[in-house]
C-alpha cells in the first residue's frame, strides 16, 4: 500500500514519539485523545465524504439504472455496461485516448529525460533553464490553448511566416481543423505546458544519484550516453516508473486541452471517453449511461496500478 | 613537473568534453518554452492592423490600448473579483482542513492513520469522472451550483488530501520538543497547535497555499462545468467565451491572457523554489 506513494510523499520514519506508558488503552484519557485526534479530521472527512466519497458511491449505483439526471432512477442492472461495449464511438474515443498515451509516454518523457540529464551536468544558468521551463505549467489552460490557437492559425500563423522566409510546406495547413492533425495538434499544445514540469520531476532524482558513479563510469571510459543509460536511468528508476503509471493513468482520464480547444471535433477526430461521457452526461441527458463510463474509466485506472503493484510484488524492479 | 601538469591537464580536458553542445540543447528548449508566451507579449502590443501585416513578430509601434479595452469587454472587474474569491477561499479552506488533519496524523496519534494515509493517497488520484455526474446533481439539489460557495467546495475537497499528505510529511520531520515543553506548561492541544506548531510550520503550510492557490486560479473543468452565471465566472471560464467572440482580434485576447496569467506569473517568479518542490513532491498531472 505504501508502495503506491510517491517518494518525496512519505515522510521519514516516525520515531522520538514522547513516551506514553502511562496510559492504559482502554483507559478513558486514552479514548478523549482518540476523539479529539479525529475531531481534528472531522473537515477533511466532511468535504470529503460529500464531494468526492458518496458522489463515487452513488456514480457506481446509477451505472445500473437509466437515470437521466433529473427525477427517478430506473434499475437496468448491467445494460448500460453492455451498451457501452457494443458502441462504435466508445471504442474510437478509447483509441484516442491510446494515442494520447502513446504519445505522453514517449514525447514528453524523453524531453524530461534530455533537459534534465544535460541540466543535471550544468551549475551556470541551471535555475534559469529551471525556471523558463515551467513557465507553461503554471500558465492557464485556457491561456495556452489560446495562445497556440493562434500561432498555429493557418493564415497568419507559424506555417504563413515560414513561408514567409521559402518553407513553404506548413503554409494554410489548418492543424486544429483537419481530422489527421488535430488530436496530435492538441496532445502538442498539452505537451507544451507539461514536459517542463517532467524536467523538473527528474532533476530532482537525478541530482539525488550518487556523483560517486559517474566517476567510476568515466574511469572505466563509459561516454556521455553510456552514463545516462548505466548510471541515470537506473539511479531514477522510482521516479521514471512513477512518471510513466502517472502518465497512463492521466491519459486514460483527459479532458481539459480537449475540451477548450477542439471539444472532440473535427467530426470525433479527438473525442476521448472523458468528453464523450460528458456529453452524454450534460448535452444527452444519460445521467446513467455517463455514470457507467466513468466506472469503466476509473475501473481501467485501478486496474493499471494493481498491475503495478502486482509486478511489483512478483520481484520486477518497478 | 611542467610535463606532468600538462598531461594532466589534457587528461582532464579529454575526460571532461566540453559543456557547449548542452547549453545549445538547453538554449533551445528554453526557446520552446518561452517563444510563444513572447509572441504572446507582442501580441498583446499590436493594433488590430499591425497584427494583419506582422502576426508573430515584435510589434513596431507598440499601443497600450488593448489593456483597458480587454479589461472592459472581458467583464475583468467582475471575473477577477471572482476568481480572487475563489482562490483565497480555496486556499484558507484547505489550510484550515489539511492543517488539522496533518496534525492529528503527526502529532496526535490518529488511530488508523495507514488506512487514512492510503485513503487520502487514492482520493488525491481519483478521477473526477468517477464523482462528477452525482455531484453535479446533488449540487443542483442543494443550490450550490452557480455558487462560488458550492465551487469553493469542491476545490477544497479535491486539494485538501494531496496538501494533507505533504503537509504531513513535514510535521512529521519538525522536532517534538517545543510541542512537549507546551504541554508540560499546562497548554490544551488546541493551543499546542495554534501557538506552537503553527508558527513552526508556516514554510510547509506556505507551499501547500501556493500549489492550491495555482490549482484555483487556473481551474477550468469544476468551474465551466457547475457556474454558467457570467457574473459569477472567474477569469479561466469566462476568457474562453471571451476568445470565441474575439478569436480574430489577436491583440485584444493576447492583452485579456496577460492580464490571467500575469498574478501567477509574478507569484511564481517571486516564490519560484517553493512552487517548484511543492508542485513536484507530488507529480500530479495538470
Amino acid at each position: 500500500m505504501d508502495t503506491a506513494q510517491p517518494p518525496s510523499l512519505r515522510g521519514p520514519a516516525e520515531d522520538g514519539r514522547p513516551a506514553k506508558g502511562k496510559l492504559r488503552p482502554g483507559s478513558s484519557l486514552e479514548r478523549k485523545k482518540r476523539l479529539i485526534a479525529w475531531a481534528f479530521m472531522l473537515p477533511l472527512v466532511a468535504v470529503n465524504v460529500l464531494v468526492i466519497l458518496g458522489p463515487a458511491l452513488a456514480t457506481v449505483y446509477y451505472s445500473f439504472t437509466d437515470w437521466s439526471g433529473l427525477g427517478a432512477a430506473e434499475w437496468v442492472g448491467f445494460e448500460n455496461y453492455r451498451d457501452i461495449l457494443s458502441d462504435g464511438d466508445f471504442y474510437g474515443a478509447l483509441w484516442h485516448n491510446v494515442l494520447w498515451t502513446v504519445f505522453f509516454l514517449t514525447v514528453p518523457i524523453a524531453m524530461g529525460l534530455l533537459g534534465a540529464f544535460l541540466l543535471s551536468r550544468i551549475t551556470r544558468f541551471q535555475m534559469f533553464f529551471r525556471v523558463a521551463y515551467f513557465v507553461p505549467y503554471v500558465v492557464a489552460s485556457v491561456v495556452n490553448a489560446a495562445l497556440w490557437q493562434n500561432i498555429l492559425d493557418p493564415d497568419r500563423g507559424v506555417g504563413s511566416a515560414l513561408a514567409g522566409i521559402g518553407i513553404p510546406w506548413l503554409d494554410g495547413v489548418s492543424f486544429f481543423g483537419d481530422q489527421n492533425l488535430a488530436l496530435p495538434t492538441v496532445a502538442f499544445v498539452d505537451n507544451w505546458h507539461w514536459w517542463g514540469f517532467v524536467v523538473l520531476l527528474f532533476l530532482t532524482a537525478m541530482q539525488s544519484v550518487d556523483k560517486e558513479l559517474y566517476e567510476a563510469a568515466k574511469m572505466d571510459g563509459a561516454g556521455r550516453w553510456q552514463q545516462f543509460l548505466n548510471v541515470t536511468l537506473p539511479g531514477i528508476r522510482p521516479t521514471l516508473v512513477f512518471v510513466v503509471l502517472m502518465t497512463i493513468i492521466s491519459s486514460l482520464l483527459v479532458f481539459d486541452y480537449i475540451y477548450i480547444i477542439t471539444q472532440g471535433g473535427p467530426a470525433g477526430a479527438t473525442e476521448v471517453v472523458a468528453t464523450l461521457m460528458y456529453k452524454e452526461a450534460f448535452v444527452r441527458f444519460e445521467a446513467g449511461y455517463a455514470a457507467a463510463l466513468g466506472i469503466g474509466m476509473s475501473f481501467m485506472g485501478g486496474l493499471i496500478v494493481l498491475l503495478f503493484l502486482y509486478l511489483r510484488r512478483k520481484g520486477w524492479e518497478i | 613537473m611542467g610535463d606532468l601538469s600538462v598531461a594532466e591537464r589534457r587528461g582532464r580536458a579529454g575526460r571532461e568534453p566540453s559543456k557547449i553542445p548542452y547549453y545549445v540543447v538547453l538554449s533551445a528548449l528554453a526557446f520552446f518554452a518561452l517563444a510563444p508566451l513572447l509572441v504572446l507579449v507582442f501580441n498583446s502590443l499590436k493594433s488590430n492592423a499591425e497584427v494583419g501585416r506582422n502576426p508573430l513578430g515584435p510589434p513596431t509601434s507598440p499601443v497600450f490600448e488593448n489593456f483597458p479595452t480587454a479589461w472592459a469587454q472581458g467583464n475583468f472587474a467582475t471575473t477577477l473579483v471572482n476568481s480572487t474569491i475563489l482562490t483565497l477561499g480555496t486556499v484558507v479552506g484547505v489550510c484550515v482542513i489539511a492543517g488539522m488533519a496533518a496534525y492529528a496524523m503527526a502529532r496526535l496519534d490518529l488511530p488508523g492513520t495507514d488506512g487514512v494515509l492510503l485513503y487520502l493517497f487514492v482520493a488525491s488520484a481519483l478521477p473526477f469522472q468517477l464523482f462528477l455526474v452525482p455531484l453535479f446533481f446533488l449540487w443542483n439539489t442543494l443550490t450550490l451550483t452557480n455558487t462560488l460557495f458550492g465551487l469553493v467546495v469542491i476545490y477544497w475537497a479535491i486539494f485538501s488530501p494531496f496538501a494533507t499528505l505533504l503537509l504531513r510529511s513535514y510535521l512529521v520531520a519538525l522536532p517534538r520538543g517545543f510541542e512537549d515543553a507546551a504541554r508540560i506548561d499546562g497548554a490544551s492541544e488546541w493551543q499546542v497547535f495554534t501557538r506552537v506548531v503553527l508558527p513552526l510550520s508556516w514554510p510547509g503550510f506556505l507551499t501547500i497555499a501556493l500549489v492550491s492557490a495555482l490549482g484555483a486560479w487556473n481551474e477550468f473543468f469544476f468551474a465551466v462545468t457547475f457556474i454558467q452565471d457570467d457574473a459569477l465566472k472567474p477569469v479561466s471560464t469566462s476568457f474562453l467565451a471571451f476568445q470565441s467572440q474575439f478569436s480574430q482580434d489577436w491583440g485584444l485576447t493576447s492583452a485579456a491572457s496577460i492580464l490571467i496569467m500575469l498574478p501567477v506569473v509574478v507569484l511564481f517568479l517571486l516564490l519560484q523554489r517553493r512552487f517548484i518542490d511543492g508542485l513536484t513532491a507530488g507529480g500530479l498531472k495538470g
